[in-house]
């Protein structure tokens, strides 16, 4: 195989990667928090979508206006959702929290159906001059289009964001803390709710981030657009250990990169790419559950 | 005090109870219109689907979500082997069927054997990693597995006719079979919950490392309830193809969605309740087709006329039914209590006892 | 065997988590018919010595020998087969069902154990399991209701013994907390073991029911033929029933002997110091 070839592969599986470590940060933080996997993570991306659209088709307003409500609105929604569905059962048992977790993910998508209609609608309608969109650059011989480095750049920054917020503030220290031990951390005196709250709406803002970068480059917006990718980030999550964000972004990229390049390289493969996924996923969990960078735990007796 | 009938009552009563259901069953068949006598069949497929996740999930609680990937085996394995190779020959327009498959030809109830027997392989085979698994993970891997099984549905176009799906499946599955396959699920895992082995598969779900160090293995056992469920559900899965004639792999009809319904009717009856799990199923079919009127135009009380709701809206309002189950009534109707004869036998001398008293 | 022959051998068993060493180098044995007691601070590593016995861990190093055979590479459930039966320091009894039923739990390896069977019979030892296709006979009902029965039967004898039969159809979670004990070592008897550990049975009862508990204790080692190894904080019950005690402190064993023996070691002293020796 030619190096064009593996540049252009590498360039689309790190914007992939990227993508999944963004919703993938959402899972690994509220399960280091709740040990909750919040199945409706990947529909929050997809709420997130029709926000833009619909914002954007609705008031005809810029673009970039339109992500950004997208965004605002997908942090009130996972808010939202923690107060309404988790918080009455944060003494319940975990399985308990999964299934009800399962039921806002059945609502949401069931919401998206009523609301927004099940017949997919074309994402970059919304954009007024496509060009840029189409715009090709020419990388030593590979054609790689500017969506891509774009999408690679407004990731990064996203990334430095959040590791400014988690490691360099106040609340990114209880978030750690909390991750630690709950009981402990609430006689610190830290309001543990509102810091679970806020969790829940970084995370969510993420998933939305990620998901009208999703839609840029895969302009299909239907209601069940949430599932696979949000499945596949929570399995990068445990790819790169769940709990640590650099886990999930480490994770998400080799996901990524993964998920193209085998493809790419056996021709046959490609039909199962989403069945790759859930492969890696047994693989890892049986071969070391921690995860690449996660931390080993040992059940008490 | 424990009261409790001699075996011999019991049996009887339950031949009686056989019976008269067996009666009541002939004269809705006779006397129904269609479209009811498909609510009734729809409610037993559904109960055989609910009793075979409860067993894995309720009784031995493995939170398996898996369970559409063994039904669409049951289903397409038994579809493929009752449609008629003329039949097959006309769908299969993108690729022709493999040849070994094209002149396959059983009548129904070996069909569904086989459909239930390749589900039941499939589960051994997924529960062999996924149940090394714990909690939440082994949710998500079986959720992953029954993806794998679907997508490899919807690529396979020499078996599975792809996308297309199968079609003009022949609609077998009337009151007999469904309400008969109900009734040897219910027997057969009635009969596995109350044996030692069902007292072990409890055990493991209270405490796993308690049950393993009583001498239970652990592993063997939830293996077992894995097969066993994944049987039924592709016996399910048989009933669910020659009741809906026609088949594909898409998200919604025989991928996540249908596992997330059966999931809601064994919580609405209550995860761990055999009796739980058929009420569950009934409520739910019931329910389902109940609120279809929401989106044909109606009358708001009598009066105000309106067009219905737009499509989807029931599975929106059930949906919201569901969450709210789980944060007010984790429970179920059942919680993890069954309708025994030994039950309703304490039930009624209690009762009269306290009328004496009283 | 004969009474005071080693049962359970522990040889150089060693059991690190990570960088600490629970267990460091571990080697005594249980001897037939005897009450052992394992003493030492919180965090010495008592329990995983247990954990270590009854397979939930497989030591680091060292080897576990019961009855001549080797079990250090064993399943738990084998390992119960055999006849080694344990109780948990925090009680884990199967809250949700009834007393009888966790008495019963504890039966179910004589019908579903061909694992265990194997490795008696590979020993030369008579295997347990009463026949074959158990699942298959249990759910079609073939001669099932009669293995049921009996099973039934001697698990209400058993708990007639144990003072629990009026009690035999509540939950389990319904029980006070002193009878829950008294429900886990039940259910470590009805797996018919030679030897029961018991993690700290005393844990939580008043004077009284600790008392009760030392004569119990006594009374089934002698009723059931039983070998008892016990960890226990209470230096009154280990003094009071215990015919040999082994103290552990950091992983290690550092003394072993008599209650008067290890009660006037001096190392015994330093490692208690200040903590709970008052308590004798």
């Amino acid at each position: 195989m030619n190096i064009t070839f593996l540049v252009q592969n590498t360039f689309n599986g790190i914007m992939l990667g990227g993508l999944y470590a963004l919703i993938a940060v959402g899972y690994t933080m509220v399960y280091g928090i709740l040990r909750l996997i919040n199945f409706a993570h990947g529909d929050v991306m997809m709420m997130g979508v029709y926000f833009a659209f619909y914002f954007a088709v609705l008031t005809k307003s810029n673009v970039v206006i339109a992500f950004i409500v997208a965004v605002l609105g997908a942090a009130l929604l996972g808010f939202l959702i923690d107060n309404v569905a988790y918080k009455p059962l944060r003494n319940a048992p975990r399985i308990s929290a999964l299934i009800t977790a399962i039921g806002v993910s059945f609502f949401l998508e069931s919401f998206a159906v009523v609301v927004f209609g099940a017949i997919p609608k074309p994402f970059t309608s919304i954009f007024k001059s496509q060009t840029l969109l189409m715009k090709v650059l020419n990388v030593g011989g590979a054609r790689i289009p500017v969506l891509t480095f774009l999408v690679i750049g407004i990731t990064a920054v996203i990334f430095v964001f959040l590791f400014l917020i988690v490691y360099k503030t106040k609340i990114g220290m209880a978030m750690r803390a909390i991750s630690a031990d709950i009981p402990t951390t609430s006689l610190m005196g830290v309001n543990v709710n509102f810091v679970i709250s806020f969790t829940f709406a970084l995370g969510s803002a993420l998933a939305a981030a990620s998901g009208l970068m999703w839609s840029m480059r895969y302009p299909n917006v239907f209601p069940y657009m949430g599932f696979m990718p949000g499945m596949k980030a929570f399995i990068a999550a445990v790819f790169g250990g769940i709990g640590s964000i650099p886990g999930a972004m480490l994770g998400g990229l080799l996901l990524g990169l993964i998920e193209i390049f085998i493809p790419a390289y056996f021709q046959s493969m490609m039909m199962y790419r989403d069945a790759l996924a859930f492969i890696i996923l047994i693989v890892i969990l049986l071969v070391k559950p921690s995860g690449l960078l996660g931390k080993k735990a040992v059940e008490k007796v | 005090m424990d009261r409790r009938l001699s075996t011999k009552t019991k049996v009887i009563l339950t031949l009686l109870v056989i019976i008269v259901v067996a009666f009541l069953l002939h004269l809705a068949d006779k006397h129904m219109d269609a479209y009811k006598l498909r609510i009734l069949n729809l409610i037993a497929i559904y109960g055989i689907m609910a009793l075979s996740l409860n067993l894995i999930n309720g009784i031995t609680g493995i939170f398996s979500l898996g369970h559409a990937g063994f039904i669409l085996i049951g289903a397409y394995t038994a579809a493929l082997l009752t449609l008629s190779p003329e039949q097959k020959e006309m769908s299969f327009i993108i690729q022709p069927i493999v040849p070994w498959l094209a002149h396959l030809h059983t009548n129904f109830l070996f069909a569904t054997l086989a459909g239930g027997l390749l589900a039941a392989f499939a589960a051994f085979l997924v529960g062999w990693p996924v149940l090394r698994l714990s909690g939440d993970y082994l949710a998500i891997a079986s959720l992953g597995f029954a993806e794998v099984i679907r997508v490899v549905a919807l690529n396979a176009i020499s078996i599975t006719n792809g996308p297309l799906g199968l079609k003009a499946i022949p609609e077998y599955t009337n009151v007999w079979w469904a309400y008969g396959w109900l009734l040897v699920t219910l027997l057969f895992i009635g009969s596995l919950v109350s044996s030692s082995y069902g007292r072990a598969l409890k055990a493991i779900r209270e405490d796993r490392i308690a049950a393993e160090e009583m001498g239970i293995n652990v592993f063997k056992h939830q293996l077992l309830s894995f097969v066993v469920g994944g049987f039924f559900a592709g016996v399910s899965g048989s009933l669910y193809a020659h009741w809906l004639t026609t088949i594909d792999p898409r998200l919604t009809t025989l991928g996540p969605m249908l596992t997330f319904y059966i999931l809601i009717m064994i919580v609405l009856g209550g995860l761990g309740s055999i009796s739980g799990s058929l009420i569950g199923a009934a409520l739910f079919a019931i329910l389902v087709e109940w609120l279809r009127n929401l989106e044909e135009p109606f009358k708001l009380f009598g009066v105000i006329q309106t067009n219905g709701l737009p499509k989807g809206s029931r599975i929106l309002v059930i949906s919201a039914i569901f969450v709210a189950i789980m944060i007010f009534w984790q429970r179920g109707i059942m919680g993890r209590n069954e309708i025994t004869w030994d039950n309703l036998y304490r039930w009624f001398s209690r009762l009269r006892r306290g009328e004496k008293n009283g | 065997m004969a009474k005071g022959e080693p049962l359970l051998v522990l040889d150089h068993v060693t059991m690190k988590f990570g960088g600490l060493v629970a267990v460091d180098d571990f080697t005594n044995e249980v001897r037939e018919g005897e009450i052992l007691g394992l003493i030492g601070p919180n965090g010495a590593g008592k329990t995983t010595v247990f954990n270590v016995v009854t397979g939930i861990y497989y030591p680091t190093s060292g080897r576990i020998i019961f009855d001549g055979i080797d079990i250090t590479p064993l399943k738990p459930h084998q390992i119960t087969h055999l006849g080694i039966a344990r109780t948990f320091q925090n009680i884990r009894l199967f809250q949700d069902m009834t007393v009888l039923e966790n008495v019963m739990v504890a039966q179910h390896h004589s019908i579903s154990n061909p694992d265990g069977d194997r490795i008696l019979k590979m020993n030369g030892k008579k295997p347990k399991m009463n026949g074959k296709f158990w699942f298959w006979r249990s759910v079609l009902k073939l001669g099932y209701m009669d293995m049921e029965k009996k099973m039934r039967e001697e698990a209400l004898n058993l708990l007639e013994k144990v003072g629990l039969a009026s009690l035999a159809y509540e939950k389990a979670s319904a029980l006070p907390y002193g009878q829950q004990r008294k429900l886990e070592i039940a259910r470590a008897l009805a797996t018919e073991p030679k030897i029961i550990l018991l993690d700290e049975p005393a844990a939580g009862m008043n004077p009284k029911e600790t008392e009760e508990l030392m004569d119990f204790i006594k009374r089934i080692r002698d009723e059931f033929d039983l070998t008892v190894f016990l960890i226990e904080h209470d230096m009154k019950v280990v003094m009071g029933i215990c015919e040999r005690i082994i103290v552990m402190d950091y992983g290690r064993i550092i003394s072993e002997g008599t209650a008067k023996e290890v009660q006037n070691d001096p190392k015994v002293i330093e490692a208690y110091l200040g903590k709970e020796w008052e308590v004798i």
